[in-house]
Formats: structure tokens, C-alpha cells, sequence
């Protein structure tokens, strides 16, 4: 009976292959083009002060990251330093789970609380899009627009608006006159 | 001699086969181009239309205008002609829970597309509405001159417009010279060499999407983008209609990159695809998303679909 039984799972096994294997992380766009976190610059890696550093898991106002420490908005009340932050190694981001993951794969963190965001940016539906619409998509990190500390997005000044119809007149311009676009050079 | 004599000498010196003879000669001579420049013109005079042309014909036109252009603007521009991609019907979908109403769409378009920056031309209108007033059925309502210290501003959301490129575009249909047309990929293009300036198609369009060049285009020599299509962001003339083809210099490639306003956007709220393939990101939307088009009710039948992300 046994042998009839494990023979069907195998027949199963053989004709639905992907069933089993399948994971939710096929989808993750590994394949495409994420450009390195945004570190301030020379604060990567972490270990360089933090290596033999004791862990201070308490609620404080930080000396160093300060900036971090005073601006800190993003569900505040819940939430500290090593929640995300590995304590036993800086350089790694760590999970609900207990996995330490690195900071080009932060998605997956920001990913437990924001499940519906997270799968709407992997079908690229979340988020800046650039690169070729039939090719090489390009993917930014949550962090690239959401700074992680306090992910509100700022608000932008805005362009200015059309000319009023009242406003158009014909005028007499030289070449160096025609006036040039606001955008200037905002990528 | 007699007055009757005279009149038929005079008959018989002017023969009906001289007065033909030197007729057609002044005409042809009429014809005769003075310079290469003339002859330019009468080239554009007697082009065909652009969909009955071979690509000979079309090479020839290409090779005109680019001569035409480095004359004009002192810089060699590219015109490119690419034709549909075969299994390709182009979408767009744009988020309203996310866009901030920064306009830098609207002038990455400008950018992209060589709009006239005076007279000043933008394809892209950003309008802008309060929180619970009418909006989707009285765009009147709205206020497209909006200009605060930062936006978003409370109370309000703001809703772009564009082009909607139309399955059923009635701008088509209203054209007398057959100057626009509806490409296999869905994009509306027109040829500027065939547009008369009627501006018919701009009375028929719902979305106020086509602009019209009142006076002659003017860009900054430094800030002209030469990698142009020749139904696309080429310059255009003084008294010619022109509107978004969603960047066809840029998606009608293999591959080919998305239309600058995605590009720019900064908070991501434009998104654009292939509607005939279920993995693009335009199928996503449509399938996961609340959707809706702009004044659907005219069976305009549009390929710009604007959704709600949360």
C-alpha cells in the first residue's frame, strides 16, 4: 500500500513539477538592475565602530546618529534600532524571523509590515519606474524614495504652472532669449 | 486693308497650338527650382501620404527633412521611422492616490518632445481638484494654474491629462487630410508635413489633449533633442497640430524604454505597458486594481487607464 502511495506522489510530483517547488520569492526581480543603497557616506560597513560594541537594546536619545535618533518617525511607538538592525552583526539587516539578510535585499524587511506595497512593487506596479518596458526593468529599494527612519514622502516644490491665456503675446526674441525649461537638470 | 482681315491675321499668328506650347513652357519654367532649397520645397509640396509611401520613398523624405533641420538648427538630427512592433497595443496606467501634482511630467515632455517653449506647448495638463467637489464628469471645476510653495496641498488631488490614445478616437475621424491616424500599436500619431491646420481634430478631442503651433515653434539651440520619429518629437512647423504619441522614439523599440513622464515621475505614479501581454505591468493594474477612464461614457474607448493603488 505504501509503495502504491509514495509511486502516486511521485507520478504527481512528475506532472506538476512547479507545485511543489514553488516559492512566493520567485517572483522577486533579482534579475534586474537595483542600484546600492543610499549609505551617507562613509557610514557603511557599520562594523567599523559597531564590531566589539555592546548591543544597547533601550529606547534612548543616541549621541552618535543623532539626526536618526531625533527624527525618528516610523511607527515610533513600537519600534527601535535593533528591531531591523542586526545586533550581532551591524553590516546585516535582520528579520521577524530571525534571517539576517544584506542591505540590497532590504525589501524583504520592509516587506513584513508592507505585504500589499511589496507585492505591488514586484510586479512593478509600486514605485519609480525607469529602464526598457520590454527588457531590463530597473528597480530602486523602498529606501531610494522612503528614507527608512521617517519613509513619509516630503513634500516637492512644484513646476511652474502654464502661461494664462492672457499672459500670451507674441514677442520679438533672440536665439538667447527663448526661454529655457524649468526641469533644468532634474533626472 | 479691312478690320476683318486684320483680326484674322492676327488669329492665325497666334495658333492655339503656341499659345499651349508656351504656356506649359512658363509653367514648367515656373517649375524649375532656382536653388536646392526650392527644390526642397517642391519635394515637400508633391510628397506622398505617409502611409502610402515605399520605403524608398520614405528614405528619400527622411533624408530631405534631416537636411532640412541641420540647416535650420545648425545640429544633425536623427529621424527615425519605426513601424509598429508586431503584438504590441500600448497602455498607460496612472496611480491618482499617488501623484503629487509636481509637473515635472510635464516638462520632461517638453524636454523629450521639442515642445515650443515660446509660444509654449505642453501635451501634459495637470489639473487640480478639491477634495469632494465634482470631478470625473465636470473637469470645469478644476484649476490648472496652481501654484503653491509644495505640493501636495491639503484638500486636493490632482489628476493629469494627457493624450488617451483612443481605440475609437473621434480626432481620427474629424481629420479632412488624413493627417492622423491610429497606428497597429494604438498609438494616434501625425504627420506634420500633412496636417493643413484645420484644427478640427483639436474641436472633436474630449480630453483637450491636441495643441496647436499659433505661432512659429521656438527652442534654445542647447536644449533640442535630436533623436526624433518622424510621427513623433521632430520639430514641428508653425500652424501644424501636434500631441502625446506616448514617447514613440523611445517605446516603439526592441528593446525600448519607457515614455520620459514615467521616467521623471517621482513618486512612481505613471506606469506604462503592453495590454496584449498578461505579464506587463498595464495587465497587473487592470486586473488588480480599481480602474477607471476618463469621460468613458463617450466611447472613446481610451488606452489610458487611471487606477487607485490604495
Amino acid at each position: 500500500m505504501r509503495i502504491v502511495f509514495s509511486f502516486l506522489l511521485l507520478l504527481l510530483l512528475l506532472i506538476f513539477p512547479g507545485s511543489a517547488a514553488r516559492s512566493q520569492d520567485d517572483d522577486i526581480p533579482k534579475k534586474f538592475f537595483v542600484p546600492p543603497p543610499p549609505f551617507s557616506e562613509g557610514i557603511f560597513p557599520c562594523s567599523q565602530c559597531h564590531a566589539g560594541m555592546p548591543a544597547n537594546p533601550k529606547r534612548r536619545a543616541l549621541s552618535m546618529h543623532s539626526e536618526i535618533s531625533e527624527g525618528f518617525n516610523h511607527a515610533k511607538e513600537q519600534r527601535w534600532c535593533l528591531d531591523c538592525h542586526n545586533p550581532d552583526n551591524r553590516d546585516k539587516l535582520r528579520l521577524a524571523s530571525g534571517r539576517t539578510i544584506s542591505f540590497e535585499e532590504s525589501y524583504y524587511l520592509c516587506g513584513q509590515c508592507h505585504g500589499t506595497t511589496f507585492r505591488d512593487w514586484r510586479f512593478g506596479v509600486h514605485g519609480r519606474r525607469t529602464g526598457q518596458w520590454n527588457g531590463k526593468k530597473e528597480y530602486r529599494l523602498c529606501v531610494h524614495c522612503h528614507n527608512p527612519h521617517q519613509p513619509r514622502f516630503k513634500p516637492l516644490q512644484p513646476l511652474p504652472p502654464p502661461e494664462q491665456p492672457g499672459d500670451i503675446k507674441y514677442k520679438e526674441l533672440s536665439a538667447d532669449q527663448i526661454p529655457l525649461n524649468p526641469l533644468g537638470d532634474i533626472k | 486693308m479691312k478690320p476683318e482681315n486684320d483680326k484674322k491675321k492676327a488669329c492665325h499668328t497666334l495658333s492655339r497650338r503656341s499659345v499651349l506650347k508656351g504656356g506649359l513652357l512658363g509653367l514648367a519654367s515656373l517649375a524649375i527650382p532656382v536653388g536646392s532649397a526650392d527644390a526642397s520645397i517642391w519635394e515637400a509640396f508633391f510628397q506622398k501620404h505617409f502611409r502610402e509611401m515605399n520605403e524608398n520613398e520614405i528614405a528619400a523624405v527622411i533624408k530631405r527633412l534631416e537636411k532640412e533641420y541641420a540647416d535650420k538648427f545648425k545640429t544633425q538630427f536623427r529621424i527615425k521611422t519605426s513601424k509598429s512592433l508586431p503584438g504590441t497595443l500600448f497602455g498607460y496606467g496612472l496611480d491618482l492616490s499617488r501623484c503629487i501634482g509636481c509637473r515635472r511630467c510635464v516638462y520632461a515632455c517638453v524636454r523629450e518632445n521639442n515642445q515650443s517653449r515660446d509660444p509654449q506647448i505642453h501635451w501634459i495638463t495637470v489639473l487640480r481638484f478639491k477634495k469632494g467637489e465634482k470631478w470625473v464628469n465636470d473637469l470645469e471645476a478644476s484649476q490648472k494654474y496652481y501654484f503653491p510653495e509644495a505640493v501636495p496641498e491639503d484638500g486636493h488631488f490632482y489628476m493629469p491629462v494627457q493624450c488617451q490614445q483612443c481605440e475609437n478616437p473621434p480626432c481620427v475621424r474629424a481629420c479632412p487630410t488624413q493627417a492622423t491616424w491610429k497606428d497597429p500599436d494604438g498609438i494616434v500619431v501625425i504627420d506634420y508635413n500633412w496636417c493643413i491646420g484645420c484644427r478640427y481634430c483639436m474641436a472633436a478631442c474630449p480630453y483637450g489633449a491636441r495643441k496647436f503651433n499659433w505661432g512659429k515653434p521656438r527652442i534654445s539651440q542647447k536644449e533640442l533633442n535630436t533623436e526624433t520619429h518622424y510621427l513623433g518629437n521632430r520639430p514641428r512647423y508653425i500652424g501644424v497640430v501636434e500631441k502625446c504619441t506616448f514617447c514613440v522614439q523611445r517605446v516603439r523599440e526592441n528593446p525600448g524604454k519607457y515614455p520620459a513622464c514615467v521616467e521623471i515621475c517621482p513618486v512612481g505614479a505613471r506606469k506604462f505597458g503592453n495590454l496584449l501581454d498578461p505579464k506587463s505591468e498595464i495587465r497587473y493594474i487592470i486586473d488588480h486594481k480599481r480602474v477607471f477612464r476618463l469621460k468613458e461614457d463617450l466611447n472613446t474607448n481610451p488606452k489610458f487607464y487611471y487606477f487607485f493603488a490604495t
